[in-house]
């Protein structure tokens, strides 16, 4: 029989996210290459999206189920996926690089005596095995690394991987019930942020720098964003000056993030901050130094007054927006 | 109490990275190391943590390394930890190696409460904490940005996308920093001072298999130079056409 890849994937109130949909893809796509069958797992309660698990080509899910499990438990989450991937002899498990991902996996690692690679943004095989790609120093640079183990633990890096819907595969739904879950460390309560959305899962985001000179300029930064239906990022000297809140802070000591869209505004790029955002399909930077590091790497760039360029640019977006 | 805390020394966040001649590994040539800057947040909190709890708790500062990684150890023990221990190790290891000699060292202290960065800044391993726990068999809260901790148990805020979750977990535990847990405090120079005094003991890294293998290093793929399109609000509309009809991102 065939070896088997398990896709872990992530349900927030109770449906699968969006990251978990790039991860059956991945999975599906690496079973191919490496001829392993596929399974997935989702750990949760009542997840109403289970059916769309199979559009994106793997059929084989299991749904381990607790009143108790809604929330995030590392103890009784570990126990799950690692009695399951015994069970079925797993030699890949794959995971999205969300926060859940990057707490759990390496515990069903060491559960496994299994290697563990995090945030890897490609996965190939060769010769039998996958080669990951993964990036260090915050995209500064990449390294091209193996699992050793005969067990295998992967996350991938949200919004790097697509999925991508296929026709032909059949759900075959199992659901088992957990009794008494290890709650020993468990979630009590989410508390929501204000931002709109976070920038490790936008696909567009607007941040804003020292350029901007005030904490209360960055309204031209939220208004552009909203327009965008973006997300709002910093820069460190924004967020070190006590502007804005450290869960924006884009580059080496913030958030690393790959969206379609980065626009900086009144950021000069210093290296860690361009390490952080390099990998984004397309850069805007609109600053008032033309010999700014960040236009290095942007795709346009403006070279004027962020103060009289943002307002002007918000307008002209809404108006394509409608 | 005996409170471990676990410090890496790593390349300043303004290095360029160069790619060394193994292809392996960064050339260290001209580079600055430091304390790994989460580890400073780490630190801070097992300093306050021993403040709030008194008596005979005692903070330890680990790291698995060669000589150099003393300094990152001296750094921690200017801003007030008790001891050091380097556990040695000239060849490269890999996270789940480096996560079994900190395991080792920590289990034969007897330490019940361990504090790490959320990851180091080089390899961006955001993963030795939940490793370490594991091992162990500590219970374990990662990216954490409030912490209380009351008799057995622990209540941590942990950052996640869009917003907090509070995690209730017990002792003996394992807490990895994140920017925002608290204000580092500076190194004064009594504290300076009073680090050339205190004892780092050194001792072999316990041995360790690595679970991966590093083929290759590179450079990211430099950007294609862009395009400057003005340098006033006269550009707005060239540039929301681009972005609507080049890069058909909007």
């Amino acid at each position: 029989m065939a070896k088997t890849i398990l896709a872990v994937l992530e349900q927030r109130e109770n449906k699968l996210k969006k990251s978990a949909f790039e991860v059956v893809t991945t999975v599906s796509g690496l079973a191919k290459d490496l001829g392993l069958q596929t399974k997935a797992i989702v750990v949760g309660n009542d997840v109403d999206n289970l059916n769309e698990i199979a559009k994106y080509g793997v059929g084989d899910v299991t749904l381990f189920k607790n009143a108790d499990l809604t929330n995030y438990s590392s103890s009784a989450y570990t126990d799950i996926v690692v009695n399951f991937a015994k069970e079925i002899e797993a030699e890949y498990i794959i995971f999205s690089d969300s926060s859940l991902g990057k707490d759990l996996a390496p515990r069903v690692a060491v559960k496994l005596n299994a290697g563990c690679l995090i945030d890897c943004v490609n996965l190939g095989a060769s010769d039998g095995s996958v080669i990951a790609t993964r990036p260090i120093y915050a995209g500064k640079a990449l390294m091209d690394v193996k699992v050793t183990s005969p067990i295998k633990v992967i996350t991938i890096r949200p919004n790097v991987f697509k999925a991508l819907p296929v026709d032909g595969v059949n759900l075959n739904q199992t659901t088992k019930d957990v009794t008494s879950p290890d709650l020993s460390t468990k979630v009590v309560e989410f508390k929501k942020s204000e931002g709109k959305m976070d920038v490790a899962e936008a696909d567009i985001i607007v941040s804003g720098g020292r350029g901007l000179k005030a904490p209360e300029n960055f309204k031209l930064v939220e208004e552009l964003a909203d327009a965008l239906g973006a997300a709002v990022g910093a820069s460190r000297a924004a967020v070190d000056a006590g502007w804005r809140p450290h869960r924006e802070q884009v580059g080496q000591t913030g958030k690393t993030v790959s969206p379609s869209l980065y626009v900086a505004c009144g950021i000069s790029g210093a290296i860690q901050h361009l390490a952080g955002m390099s990998s984004s399909k397309y850069i805007v930077a609109i600053n008032k130094d033309k010999e700014a590091p960040i236009f290095g790497v942007a795709d346009y760039g403006i070279a004027g007054d962020v103060f009289e360029i943002l307002p002007e640019l918000t307008k002209e977006i809404k108006k394509i927006k409608g | 109490m005996k409170i471990a805390v676990c410090v890496s020394h790593v390349p300043d966040t303004a290095t360029k990275i160069k790619i060394g001649q193994d292809e392996k590994s960064i050339d260290p040539n001209g580079v600055t190391f430091i304390i790994n800057p989460y580890d400073e947040y780490a630190v801070e909190e097992a300093l306050k943590t021993k403040e709030k709890l008194g008596g005979d708790t005692e903070v330890i500062a680990i790291s698995v390394g060669n000589d150099n990684s003393k300094e990152s150890i001296r750094k921690a023990l200017a801003m007030g930890v008790d001891k050091g221990v380097l556990l040695k190790d000239e060849k490269s290891r890999d996270s789940f190696a480096v996560a079994k000699a900190l395991s080792e060292e920590i289990k034969s202290l007897g330490c019940e409460l361990v504090f790490l960065g959320k990851q180091s800044v080089d390899y961006d391993n955001s993963i030795i904490g939940q490793l370490t726990a594991a091992l162990l068999g500590y219970s374990c809260v990662s990216v954490v940005v409030g912490l209380n901790i009351e008799g057995n148990k622990i209540t941590a805020e942990r950052e996640i996308e869009g917003g907090k979750e509070v995690v209730e977990a017990n002792l003996p535990a394992v807490i990895t920093a994140q920017k925002g847990l608290n204000e580092p405090r500076y190194a004064s120079l009594k504290g300076i001072m009073a680090a050339k005094k205190k004892t780092i003991e050194e001792k072999p890294a316990a041995a360790s298999e690595n679970f991966t293998e590093v083929l290759k290093l590179k450079l990211p793929e430099p950007k294609k130079p862009g395009r400057i399109l003005g340098t006033d609000a006269s550009a707005v509309p060239e540039l929301v056409k681009l972005l609507r009809d080049e890069a058909k991102v909007i």
